[in-house]
Parts: C-alpha cells; sequence; structure tokens
C-alpha cells in the first residue's frame, strides 16, 4: 500500500554507503552510488521483467551476506538478479577476483564476436565496446574458427546480424512484453544457439522497432539508417511529438538538417525508459514533425561528445606530447630504481629508441 | 517412410491422445504437454516439420515460435526427413572407452553413410547421440525405443540385416 | 561378506518383479499402508531427516533437509517432481532401476507425495527411455486399479495422481530448475536461483525435486524407520547407494553396495567389479559420473596420505580436488592402461559443449572453446601453452555460471591436466605418433597400480 514507506536497508558497494528499500537487487544499490561502483550490465535491462543473470558481466564478490549472517558468499553472484541486504557488504571494482572474471567474461564474450566494428552501425554507442574497454586485455588467445551465422532480415526495417549477438535475450523479452505477438526467439542450444524466426518470418507489428534500441551490440540495427553515418559524426537532439500511439518522446540523431535516425531516449545506463513505436521512429524524419527540446545529454566521455567542435579550438594530441618532451628534464638522484635506470641507459635498445624519438620531435 | 508431413493432422487415436495428455496438467498450463505432443508427432510423422510445429502449437493454444524455440533446443526432434530406421549412436566417453568408435565406424561403413546421413533407399539414417544412460552395457545404440547393447561387428550385421528384411 | 544389505534392489532377480502381484507380494506398498493409515506426513519427513539419507542426483545435499525447506503458503498446490533424467555419462543406475522395478519407485513417489502434501506429482524420465516411460505408465495403471493411486487411496482421503513426462533430448534438465522449465513445456533453461524450487518452483508453485534413486529409498526408510537406515553406511554416509559400474572392469552392471565399502573391494571382487579386465591394469578412475574429477590409480585406491579410500561421500573428497574427487551420482568408469586421457578428456568436453544450454556466456563460449582446443590437442595441432590456457578456460568458468555445468565442464580437463599433464605434453610433443587412433602415451610406472 502507498503509505506506507518501505523498508530502508543499507548496502556497502566499494566501501561506499547507500540506504535502499529493501528488495533492491546488488546492481540498482550500486546505481544508486553512481557509476563509479556500477557493475557493467549486458543483459540485465530494468524496464524489461526478467531480463539479467545471463551474461555474467556483473559478477561481484559479497564479503559479508548481512548484518544477521556476516559470512560472505562462497562464489560471485550476478548483481543485477542478486537482491542487497541489510548490512551487506559488496566488493566491485576494488576486487581483483571479480576484474579477473569479468576479463574472463569479455574473453569469452568476444570469442566468436566479429571485429567488424569499423564498420558497425553500433560502434560508439556498443555495450560491448564500453566493456571490452574497460575490463578486457588487448590481445586475444583465442586461434580456433570463429561461428559464423547468415545474415537475416526481420522485417523490412531490421537486420540481424547474428555474428555479433551475445544472446542477452533483451529482444526476446522485449517482444513478449511490449509487442502483442512474439514471431521471433532462440533457437537451437549451446553456442549454436541463434536469434531467428525459424520459419523466414517478417517481424512486424507497432513496436517491433524497439528491439533495435535494446540490443545492446549491433546484432539488430535499423536497416533504415544502416551505413548512413558513425553516431559520433552525429547529433542527437531530443524532441517530442503527438503520437497516438506511444508517448511521442524521442532522440533525433541529426546529420546537417537531415534526421537521419530517430531512437528511443535512453537514460544513464543506456536504457530505453519509454518504449516508441514504429511510426515514430521510421516515419517522422522531418524536424517539422517533432517540437525540439534541445540537445541530447552526453556524458563527456562519451565518443557521441567527439567532433562537436571546431578543430581550431581543440588542440591536437602530438602538439601537446611535442609540448611535454620539450619540458621534460631528467631527476637525477639516488633512489634504488635509478641504478636501474641508468643499467637501461646503457642498453643498446635504449639508445635505439632515444634516437627515434629525437627524430621524431624534430620533425 | 512415415506420412508426408504436409498431411498435418493427427490420427483419432492420437487426437484423442492429445485430449487425454493436455488434462494431465492443471488448467491453464496446457503448455506443459509440448514434450510429450512433440514426440507423437514425430511418431506419426517420422520427423517434425514447420507445418507440423504450427499444428502442434494451434493445438496447444501457444505460439508457433514457443514451439519452434523448443523442438531446436532437444536434440531427440528431427527436424529433417529421416530414414525409416534412425540408429542413435552414443558417441560419449563409456561406450568409446568400450571400442564404441570402431563399431560405429564399422556401422557408418558397412551403411556406406556418414553421420546425419540417410541411406540411398532411406532405409537408414545414422545420427549421433551423447550418453544413452547404457553405459555399463555399451557401445550401443537406439532406433526408436529399441537399445541395442555390447555392440561388435557381428552383432551390426545381424541387426541391420533384421531390419533391411 | 559383510557388504551385503540390499536395500534397492533385493528383488531385483525375482521374476515378474516388475509386475504389481509379484511386487505386492515381495512386500511391496507396505511403506504405502504404514504412511497413509498410521504417520503424518510430518513423521514421514522426520523419519526421512533422521535416515540422513542423502540426494542420489550428484550433489549429496541431505533430503529430509531439502523436504523440510518445502514452503507451505496456504491455499497454493505443492508439487514432487521425481528427476530420471539420468544423462550423466557413466550413470545408468536409475535407467535400470525403472526398468527392473518401476514399483519401488512408484511406491516411493506415493509416501513421498504424502509426506510434502502434494496431490500431483511428476516422473520426468529423459525422452531417450520411451520404453521405461512406457513401463512406468503401465506400472502406475496397475497401482491405480489396486487403489494405491487416484482418489481417496486406502480410504484414508489422500488424493494422488502421478504423471510420467517424457524430455526430449538435453542433459541440462538433469538440472532441477532447467527440469521445471522443461516440464512447463518451454527450453530447458536453468533459472536464475532465489527463489529456489522450494519457494517458487513448477508453475510457481512450491516444488521439491528429487532423484529416481532417493525416492525409492523412502519405502524403506517408512517401513524400518529412519534410525536404521542411519545404521546402514559410514558416517554422514547413510545408507546404502547405487554404482553403475562401466569400463574395462570384468564386470560391468548397477551394484548396490553399503556407503563405506573400500574401494578396494568394490573394484577387485567378484561380488561387484569383479577386477580390471584380464591382463590389464588400472589407470585411471572417474568415481561419481564424467564431471567428477578424475582420479590417477594411485590417488583413486589410496589418499594421499596413503590411507585406502572407501565408496563415501566423505572419503572420496579427502584431499579436496588436488588429490581427491566426488562420489557424486555413482558413476563409476574404470580405465586400463590402454586409455588415452586426453582422448577421453576431449570426448567428454564435446559432451558439455554439445549439452549447454547456451544461456550464460561462460558456459556457452567456454565449453566449445575448451572442446576446440582439445581436438586440436588429440588431434595433433596443439601447442604447449594450449595447455595453461585451457586450465585457466576451466578456471574462468567455474563458479561464474548460472547452474553447475559449467563447473561440471571444468573440473573433469582441470583434473586431468592436475593429473595426467605429461600425457597432454607428450601429444604435443609427438602429434604425428598421439594422434595415431589407439595411440597412448605409456606413464612410469608408479601412476598405475
Amino acid at each position: 500500500m502507498e503509505n506506507i514507506a518501505p523498508q530502508l536497508i543499507k548496502v556497502t558497494i566499494d566501501g561506499k554507503e547507500v540506504q535502499v528499500p529493501a528488495g533492491t537487487s546488488i546492481l540498482e544499490a550500486a546505481r544508486m552510488i553512481g557509476p563509479e561502483v556500477a557493475p557493467p550490465a549486458m543483459c540485465y535491462y530494468k524496464p524489461l521483467k526478467g531480463t539479467g543473470g545471463k551474461c555474467r558481466a556483473c559478477l561481484v564478490k559479497v564479503t559479508a551476506g548481512s548484518e544477521k549472517d556476516p559470512r560472505p558468499m562462497p562464489k560471485l553472484v550476478a548483481s543485477c538478479i542478486t537482491q542487497a541486504q541489510d548490512g551487506m557488504k559488496v566488493e566491485n571494482y576494488s576486487s581483483p577476483e571479480v576484474i579477473e572474471a569479468r576479463k574472463g567474461v569479455v574473453e569469452f564474450l568476444l570469442i566468436n564476436h566479429p571485429l567488424d566494428c569499423p564498420v558497425c552501425d553500433q560502434a560508439g554507442e556498443c555495450h560491448l565496446q564500453d566493456f571490452s574497454f574497460e575490463h578486457g586485455t588487448g590481445g586475444t588467445r583465442f586461434e580456433e574458427d570463429r561461428r559464423t551465422f547468415e545474415r537475416e532480415d526481420i522485417g523490412d526495417k531490421i537486420q540481424l546480424h547474428m555474428n555479433r549477438c551475445i544472446l542477452c535475450y533483451r529482444c526476446v523479452y522485449t517482444a513478449d512484453q511490449i509487442t502483442n505477438k512474439r514471431v521471433h526467439g532462440v533457437m537451437n542450444r549451446g553456442d549454436h544457439s541463434e536469434i531467428s524466426t525459424y520459419i523466414s518470418n517478417a517481424i512486424d507489428n507497432d513496436f517491433s522497432g524497439n528491439m533495435i534500441d535494446v540490443c545492446p551490440v549491433g546484432a539488430l540495427t535499423d536497416k533504415t539508417y544502416r551505413f548512413k553515418n558513425r553516431v559520433w559524426f552525429s547529433k542527437p537532439v531530443d524532441a517530442h511529438c503527438d503520437c497516438e500511439k506511444c508517448s511521442g518522446k524521442v532522440t533525433l540523431w541529426y546529420r546537417g538538417e537531415e534526421v537521419i535516425r530517430v531512437t528511443a531516449r535512453k537514460n544513464q545506463w543506456g536504457e530505453v525508459e519509454e518504449f516508441i513505436c514504429n511510426t515514430c521512429r521510421y516515419d517522422r524524419k522531418k524536424t517539422s514533425d517533432w517540437t525540439i527540446e534541445g540537445p541530447m545529454k552526453v556524458a563527456r566521455h562519451s565518443v557521441i561528445s567527439a567532433n562537436k567542435y571546431s578543430n581550431k579550438l581543440v588542440e591536437k594530441p602530438s602538439f601537446a606530447l611535442k609540448y611535454a618532451a620539450q619540458n621534460y628534464k631528467e631527476v637525477d638522484d639516488d633512489r634504488p630504481y635509478d641504478k636501474n635506470l641508468s643499467e637501461i641507459k646503457k642498453s643498446e635498445d635504449y639508445k635505439a629508441l632515444m634516437a627515434k624519438n629525437e627524430e621524431f620531435f624534430s620533425k | 517412410m512415415a506420412e508426408t508431413a504436409t498431411k498435418t493432422a493427427f490420427t483419432a487415436e492420437r487426437l484423442k491422445k492429445v485430449e487425454e495428455i493436455i488434462q494431465r496438467y492443471p488448467e491453464g498450463r496446457q503448455k506443459s504437454a509440448l514434450l510429450p505432443v512433440l514426440h507423437l508427432a514425430q511418431e506419426q510423422f517420422g520427423w517434425v516439420s514447420a507445418a507440423t510445429m504450427d499444428y502442434v502449437a494451434e493445438l496447444l493454444s501457444i505460439q508457433p515460435v514457443e514451439v519452434y524455440e523448443v523442438a531446436t533446443f532437444y536434440t531427440m526432434f528431427h527436424l529433417e526427413p529421416v530414414g525409416k530406421h534412425v540408429i542413435e549412436y552414443c558417441r560419449t566417453g563409456p561406450c568409446c572407452t568400450m571400442g564404441g568408435e570402431e563399431v560405429y565406424d564399422y556401422l557408418k561403413q558397412k551403411l556406406n553413410i556418414e553421420t546425419g546421413e540417410t541411406t540411398s533407399d532411406g532405409v537408414f539414417t545414422i545420427k549421433e547421440v551423447e550418453c544413452l544412460a547404457a553405459c555399463g552395457w555399451g557401445p550401443c545404440f537406439q532406433i526408436r525405443e529399441k537399445f541395442y547393447m555390447h555392440l561388435n561387428n557381428q552383432k551390426i550385421d545381424e541387426i541391420i540385416e533384421d531390419l533391411s528384411k | 561378506m559383510a557388504n551385503t544389505k540390499k536395500i534397492l534392489l533385493e528383488h531385483i532377480n525375482v521374476p515378474g518383479i516388475e509386475t504389481y502381484e509379484v511386487y505386492r507380494q515381495k512386500g511391496g506398498y507396505t511403506g504405502v499402508e504404514k504412511a497413509l493409515k498410521k504417520l503424518t506426513p510430518d513423521e514421514v519427513v522426520e523419519e526421512v531427516k533422521k535416515s540422513g539419507v542423502r540426494g542420489r542426483g550428484g550433489a549429496g545435499f541431505p533430503m529430509g533437509m531439502k523436504w523440510s525447506f518445502l514452503a507451505k503458503p496456504e491455499g497454493v498446490p505443492r508439487y514432487l517432481v521425481c528427476n530420471a533424467d539420468e544423462s550423466e555419462p557413466g550413470t545408468f543406475k536409475d535407467h535400470y532401476l525403472m526398468k527392473c522395478l518401476p514399483h519401488l519407485l512408484i511406491e516411493g513417489m506415493i509416501i513421498s507425495s504424502y509426506a510434502l502434501g502434494a496431490n500431483k506429482s511428476f516422473i520426468y524420465v529423459r525422452g531417450e527411455l520411451m520404453y521405461v516411460i512406457r513401463i512406468l505408465e503401465k506400472a502406475i495403471e496397475e497401482a491405480k486399479a489396486a487403489g494405491f493411486l487416484g482418489k481417496n487411496i486406502l480410504g484414508t482421503g489422500y488424493d494422488l495422481e502421478l504423471v510420467v513426462q517424457p524430455g526430449g533430448g538435453a542433459y541440462i534438465c538433469g538440472e532441477e530448475t532447467a527440469l521445471l522449465e522443461s516440464l512447463e513445456g518451454k527450453r530447458g533453461n536453468p533459472r536464475n536461483k532465489p527463489p529456489f524450487p522450494a519457494v517458487k518452483g513448477l508453475y510457481q508453485c512450491p516444488t521439491v525435486v528429487n532423484n529416481v534413486e532417493s525416492i525409492a529409498t523412502v519405502s524403506w526408510i517408512v517401513n524400518n524407520g529412519g534410525e536404521e537406515y542411519a545404521k546402514i553406511g559410514v558416517g554422514r554416509s547413510t545408507g546404502t547407494k547405487l554404482i553403475s559400474a562401466s569400463g574395462h572392469i570384468r564386470k560391468p552392471g548397477v551394484y548396490e553396495i553399503e556407503l563405506g565399502l573400500p574401494v578396494d573391494e568394490f573394484l577387485n571382487s567378484d561380488e561387484y567389479c569383479g577386477g580390471i579386465r584380464d591382463g590389464h591394469h588400472l589407470k585411471a578412475v572417474v568415481a561419481g559420473g564424467s564431471s567428477v574429477p578424475i582420479l590417477p590409480a594411485h590417488l583413486f585406491m589410496k589418499t594421499a596420505n596413503g590411507e585406502g579410500r572407501l565408496m563415501s561421500y566423505e572419503s572420496l573428497s579427502e584431499g579436496g580436488f588436488a588429490t581427491g574427487t566426488m562420489l557424486g551420482s555413482g558413476g563409476f568408469i574404470a580405465m586400463d592402461e590402454t586409455t588415452c586421457i586426453v582422448r577421453n578428456t576431449w570426448n567428454f568436453s564435446r559432451f558439455y559443449h554439445h549439452e549447454s544450454c547456451g544461456q550464460c556466456s561462460p558456459c556457452r563460449e567456454g565449453t566449445g572453446w575448451m572442446e576446440k582446443v582439445l581436438h586440436r590437442i588429440e588431434h595433433g595441432h596443439g601447442n604447449m601453452r594450449d595447455i595453461d590456457l585451457l586450465v585457466d578456460v576451466a578456471k574462468k568458468i567455474e563458479g561464474n555460471t548460472i547452474c553447475p555445468l559449467g563447473d561440471a565442464a571444468a573440473w573433469p580437463i582441470a583434473s586431468a591436466i592436475r593429473h595426467f599433464r605429461d600425457e597432454f605434453e607428450w601429444h604435443v610433443t609427438n602429434p604425428g605418433a598421439a594422434s595415431k587412433p589407439g595411440a597412448v602415451y605409456q606413464h612410469l610406472n608408479e601412476m598405475s597400480v
């Protein structure tokens, strides 16, 4: 009942304390503290009921189960589906075990994932890119053949690149929960599992386009936007219209004066809170269709915020490097590592490197 | 060959059986009947085509995609036409420990087909499956409901001869 | 012999024991009579608790405790589901038991359902065993005709309906929540836990899932008392256990042993396996089904401390995974010196790759990766670094998945490399010789006994 205030419990994540309503998951509690402790999520999607637990990206270590039972949990747990308890202590980024496990998850997600970011429409707004950047390693240990699938059109507006899919099941939940009839699903099993309609079947209903927005990778892409632009060259603008089917709250993606894509608005965690209809997404691509609210808020570090300023205002990194090199002074003291340093300096490799550097900066 | 899959309707007897199966579960849980009904379908049609799956979906009042998802998950359903006798041999550890690999090679040689193929006369299909829970009696294979155990080349000769009649 | 106590297989050789008449003549269904007429459901649960019987499906969780966790909200049906999806390589005891003694399982199901307050119970049998399903269905008809199933059983007012459900071919459905999903007509994807089935199981109702063998012990426990049962066995490994014995032994088959039987006796006595086949000697043992760690002969026969091992939960796990293993489901696979451990490990890894449901990323991607690497090593295309890669990939899967299949896939590989690393290295350094059919690395003598 509404008049009963929810019971608040205290959770500590990476040493930071937060009060959350009972029943909150560890991941949601961490999000309340802020992005610095929030675990990554590749399959969990708050607006879709039942998601989570599958990708294992959000594994955390519970060092104390609760106030009542402070024993640690024996295994890492998926924070998106594990309820926080009063007095629970959780380690996320502060646990080497968690970081190691996540390194594993990135690797698993990437071994069969194509290295086609340069031609993938999702690049720049891909959660797998972010996840790999944050938790992955530079190289690969996978020497086997990659698993491949054929590209498939599911409906005239959506293309499925199964090679890129990480089987988060979000699109399946979307079809189940916000459309009236699901015609696609997960076929086969194990690493042969694939999103498919099985028989050639078009997904056509008024809300099917939301599958594109919930897809964390480039597996489901908007055919009307395909190869039109890189996301960092487009300018996102929040806009709304009076739509009879949905909330009408969208983001318009401009290239110059042209609206090249319409998507639902996403929150800080990349989640759509208000799903939009296909009419808004595909058929309203004129500025005159919309009431413009203003530029979409973009996180400062996001690649989407790049290329929005003229060259004159941004100094090129090479210049900065050169400046730093000019001002660099060698410190001569007798700390122990210095001895090693002087040894290194005598080596041929070092001399060659310095010569190369000099040549580079003198140009 | 079993009846072709284009005739997607159960016999009256099987239709009665379907009704009976649905009754086993609480009301509104008729989806539970999916696996038993798919087995019935395979029994009648020999394999499970998309049309068969649509028919099953209709019988159980569920979406066709729910049937596709399930039928492709489980390994017992033949999603493509198969021969009259489907020989499903166990390729897992204990059977191979007991010399299964050699015996199965002999079987393939004898029928002159590879795993997953059907003989040109449409009589035999060979499939490989994982553990059939008959490890102490291996090597073994299964043809429909029948288990053939302690296999050796001689036994294979006998079985094939018997089934070719 | 001391260990001849038979609880489950006492009448296995009686002709016609699969029929109701013969089973009844041999004292069958007296357990149902006693439970329904003389005991309350809670008293049955209490007896099972006292017996200390542990789940026979592999995990070894005390059955009485599992029963006592069952939530009992008002007006919500409760379900008992028997897990007869036996698919663990090396395990075939449930197949044997259901085929030969269907009424023993049905009697156990009636008593257990009564104890848990279930009025509709399911036996989920793997689909490959369709002929066993028909045997069970026939036995259910017989039991119903005799008044042990249906409405108002034995005039006590208790109703029970038993349903046999076929699977469709998926090892993963042996995991209890995957089994429940499958029983609901869905893909066999294990559920996230909590909630556990005891709270939200079949159709979101409180559910207990028990293995065939576990349920089959219940009638003996009710007839003789939990305390009597607890006297059999050793320590916390009470009672008897069915062991499925396969591999290079003289007498493969299903044996009922008293827990605590010395492994030496089990392996070598004529009452059980009858020793390794003529002219050969034991090289390695998988003691509890393909997922448990493989042990070299010397570590299987004796613990690292030199004590003779016993067939019990505790003794087999003595030494942890470094030098021990697990009793698991009792799938005992003996391998002699003609067995190539690398090939066998590849075979098992192929099994787990094939059977992974594909829901969570470490298992979906990791099982396939490990199989491919092992395939390369076995077929002469391996590198030394592949061996450590396998160990690391196994470590990254273990404990990080939704269900225990990830662990089950990781353990056999990690343990094979732990104990037989030289064999893997030999495959890498001698790719030509090692990839020939039947090629086996000859270990130093002390590896075998």
